[in-house]
This record gives structure tokens, sequence and C-alpha cells, in this order.
């Protein structure tokens, strides 16, 4: 009789860490595809090749995020960054906005990650 | 004395009838407009918020939010409009729902924007007057803020552009400029100038999923901006 109990005790808190990491993973926001459909698009496209409705007039042309060499030259720090804060944080143009007030960390990690699925690249390849 | 009487009555039921009239008519006004705003708008534009707060209800989202459009709208502009409608997002609310790709980049799909429908001018008058009333937002209005000022074209466009970057998204004359965002060469005469103030430092209180980033402007750009969108309404209307 005491072996369900033990079960359950073992089981207890394995179950509370798996409901805790899913919440965790649920908090973590919007899906890297939506929020780039929603915020990155307007200036590099639908298809990520840089030509997005917005970019018809503008000075510096955004970044082709399908441009494998383009892209394999910037790594992950730097990609994250100028989401967050901006292209003049990495040395890059100030048409490339921050984005810190909108998206959090964990949702710009999962759009860097989806810029590496854009470019099916990695850095320094 | 019957026929005095009689008359007395007439002549009293006249006035009551009379002053009924009078006073029923705004009323009649007042409660009309509310049901067209239920009855008409409600299906496309947010009368009691909040705003979107998933990218979901974002992308769903047919007109503007009004549930604080006495805090945003310039009255004289609103009734006017309308009246005659006019397209003021070139790729409508959420330009992701109206762009496809096409041989030089990505294209705005007109025909899957839809047109606003045009009052006439004594529902226009009520409809703006009961919409100046909901001012949900006040909290996030500093009043007179902004601070009359000018500046000349020139100046205004190089820090609308190339310092701080928001011709990316906002068009400054017709045909030229971002066509994600709301054409700004209208905006002093659509929009408050406090509204302007508070929405360019933080849209995300506005509107927390809205694609317009927050620049972290200082509060002297923020009343240069003001000054350049006033400058080019008056270029515009020229």
């Amino acid at each position: 009789m005491k072996k369900p109990h033990t079960l359950l005790a073992l089981l207890l808190p394995a179950l509370l860490a798996w409901n805790a990491l899913s919440s965790t993973t649920a908090s973590a926001g919007e899906k890297p595809e939506d929020n780039y459909r929603t915020y990155c698009a307007q200036c590099h496209g639908v298809q990520g090749n840089g030509k997005g409705i917005n970019s018809r007039d503008m000075s510096v042309q955004p970044r082709d995020h399908t441009d494998t060499k383009e892209m394999s030259a910037r790594s992950d720090q730097d990609l994250f960054k100028a989401i967050e804060d901006g292209g003049l944080s990495i040395n890059k143009s100030v048409l490339m906005p921050p984005w810190d007030d909108v998206l959090s960390d964990e949702e710009i990690t999962g759009l860097v990650m989806y810029l590496r699925t854009l470019c099916r690249c990695k850095h320094g390849e | 004395m019957m026929v005095i009487n009689t008359q007395y009555r007439q002549g009293m039921r006249r006035l009551l009838i009379g002053v009924l009239a009078m006073t029923a008519t705004p009323q009649i006004h007042a409660a009309s407009a509310e049901e067209i705003l239920k009855n008409d708008c409600a299906g496309c534009h947010n009368l009691i918020g909040p705003a979107p707060t998933t990218l979901q209800a974002l992308w769903n989202r047919k007109g503007p939010d009004l549930f604080y459009a006495g805090n945003k709208y310039q009255a004289r502009w609103l009734e006017k409009w309308l009246q005659t409608p006019t397209r003021i997002r070139p790729a409508g609310m959420f330009y992701a729902n109206h762009v496809k790709p096409g041989a030089k980049g990505d294209e705005i799909d007109t025909a899957s924007l839809a047109d606003h429908p045009a009052l006439a001018m004594n529902d226009a008058k009520a409809i703006t007057a009961a919409l100046m009333k909901l001012t949900t937002r006040s909290e996030l209005i500093r009043p007179g803020e902004y601070k009359p000022g000018t500046v000349s074209l020139a100046t205004g466009e190089m820090l609308f552009d190339k310092f701080r970057g928001c011709l990316s998204c906002h068009e400054i004359e017709p045909g030229y400029g971002g066509m994600s965002g709301p054409e700004v060469y209208t905006a002093a005469a659509r929009l408050q100038p406090d509204y302007l103030i508070s929405y360019m430092r933080n849209p995300q209180a506005w509107d927390p999923k809205v694609f317009m980033p927050n620049k972290h402007l200082s509060d002297v750009d923020l009343q240069k901006l003001v000054h350049y969108l006033r400058a080019i309404d008056e270029e515009n209307g020229k």
C-alpha cells in the first residue's frame, strides 16, 4: 500500500516543475513568426527580403534577412542588441528603432532564432 | 367664459408642445448619436476599451479605437472627416493584412481595403459630440504641455527623417514616406497637440501591442516634432 504514495511523492515535484516550466513557456510571449509579421515585416518585408512596404523612400535600405552572407557576419548578440536598442547601438542605421518597450528579452531571443531560420545560417559560417 | 377657457387651454397646449419639442430635440439627437455609435460603429471600433493586448486582437482590429476619442481628435476635423472620409493609413489598420509580395517588393493590396461610410452633416455633428465625450485616458494627457512654436520645414524634416527615423513608417506628403503608419501631413489638424506629445512619448501606454516603437524622444524633440507636424499640415493645406 505504501508504493503508490511513494510514487506520488516522487512524481509530485516533477509534475510541479513541469507545470512551472509550461507556464514559463506560455508567458514567454507571442510566437517569433507573429512578432516578425507585426513589427519587422513593415520594413524587412513579409518574406524577410528587406523589401517591406516602408522601404521605398528609406535612405538606408532594411537588411535582407534571407541574405546568408550578410546575416552570417552578425553575431546573435549583435542581432539581439539591434532589436532591443536599435541600429545605432551596434553602429548601424537610426532607421532601425529600439523595440525594448514592445518585446520581452525572451521574445527578442525568439526573433534572433527566427532570423537564423530565415537566413539559413549561423554566425561565422 | 367657455370660449376664453377653450382658447386658453388650446394656447397652453400649443405652448406645452412647443416647450416639449424644444427640450426633446437635443435628447433625441443625443440618444440617436449613441444608438448610431452602438449599432453602426461598434462593429469596427472599440468604444469601451481596453486596447488589444494580444497580436491576434491587434490583427483583427478593423478601425481605430474610439474609447479615448475625446482625448485624441480635434472635433472640427472629426466632424468634417465623417462627412467626407478619406484613407489615413495607406495600408489599412494592420498593414500585414493588406500587403502581398510584388515584383519590386511588398505591395499594398488596395482591393482588400474598405472605405469608411460618409455621414450626413447632422449625424456627423451628433456623432462628433458623442465621441468627444469619450475621454477614458485623460490620465495620459498633460493639458497645455505643448507650447506653440515654430521650426523650419528643412530642420523639421531633418529631425523627422534623418535623426529620428519617423519617415520610415509615415508619409509627410501624399506619396512620400512609409506606409505602415498613418499619414502625418494631416496629423496636426486631426489630433490634439497634447495627445501627439503623449502618444509619441510612449505609444505603448495608449496601445500596448502597436507596431510604432518607443523612440525614447526627449521633451525638446517632442515639442519640435509637433511644431513640424503643424508646419507640414499648413503646407499641405495650401
